[in-house]
């Protein structure tokens, strides 16, 4: 797809909220899913992230893929602020019953109950699941 | 009612797949409209007309094509997913310099705005996945 075409919608701007459930490597939804926030940031909509459950693990420091032969993409998350993707939420219950915290994450994040993640959650307009 | 449809799963391997088809055929035979349907991750394999399902089984990409044609649906592959993949048409052919395709009739090869589009012009994008 051209620039044109990625730039003919202008005007409208819904709530997006992009909701990561999954580890970053057992499967390669998270890595797609950063692929349409990224691409999608030309649209110029407004933009949250969740990260739940397993989802929490993508934003983990110190991500070594050496081993696994695949792309650490972890680098990537702290390049969100250049393309405006501000709002990272994690979700507290899935953060805490993994033993991390808010240092652990390589992005400044937002950490919400669930009571709260689901008012988010009925706050947006367009909910992608990953 | 607008609605815009992803699809997340590949055929046969995954309920989604045949879950996003039929919501699709209930939703335009109530007389909504689909604004497009987008594959995306393994859901681009709903995508290839080399599927080969045995004879006594729904044909899934078939019955795509077949609700495409009816209605008029914009059935798009996920580019960068469809690269991984292995679903490649014409230009992708050319671009790749690979020495076949295998895109089914009705299906388009496009970007992932696409999927950001539909979102923004539709009343309500349905996810169908894991």
């Amino acid at each position: 797809m051209n620039e044109d075409e990625m730039m003919e919608e202008g005007g409208t701007i819904k709530k997006f909220l992009y909701v990561n459930r999954r580890a970053p490597y057992g499967s390669v939804y998270a890595l797609e899913s950063l692929e349409v926030v990224l691409i999608g940031a030309a649209f110029e909509q407004d933009v949250s992230m969740a990260f739940v459950d397993d989802g929490v693990y993508q934003l983990k420091k110190g991500q070594d893929t050496k081993d696994v032969d695949m792309k650490n993409f972890s680098p990537t998350y702290r390049a969100l602020e250049m393309y405006d993707v501000e709002k990272l939420y994690v979700d507290k219950a899935s953060m805490d019953a993994r033993g991390l915290t808010e240092e652990d994450f390589v992005v400044p994040v937002e950490v919400l109950s669930t009571e709260q993640l689901a008012e988010l959650m009925e706050d947006q307009e367009v909910i992608l699941s990953f | 009612m607008k609605f815009a449809i992803q699809v997340n799963e590949g055929p046969y391997q995954h309920q989604a797949s045949d879950t996003a088809y039929q919501f699709t055929k209930a939703a335009l035979e109530k007389g909504h409209e689909v604004f497009r349907v987008f594959f995306y991750h393994d859901g681009v394999n709903n995508g290839t007309r080399l599927t080969t399902p045995p004879q006594d089984d729904r044909h899934i990409t078939n019955r795509w094509i077949d609700l495409a044609e009816k209605y008029k649906l914009d059935l798009v592959v996920c580019v960068a997913a469809a690269q991984r993949r292995g679903i490649v048409d014409d230009d992708e052919m050319k671009r790749q310099g690979k020495d076949a395709t295998n895109i089914a009739p009705q299906f388009r090869i496009s970007g992932l705005g696409q999927l950001i589009e539909a979102g923004i012009q539709s009343d309500r994008l349905m996810v169908f996945g894991d």
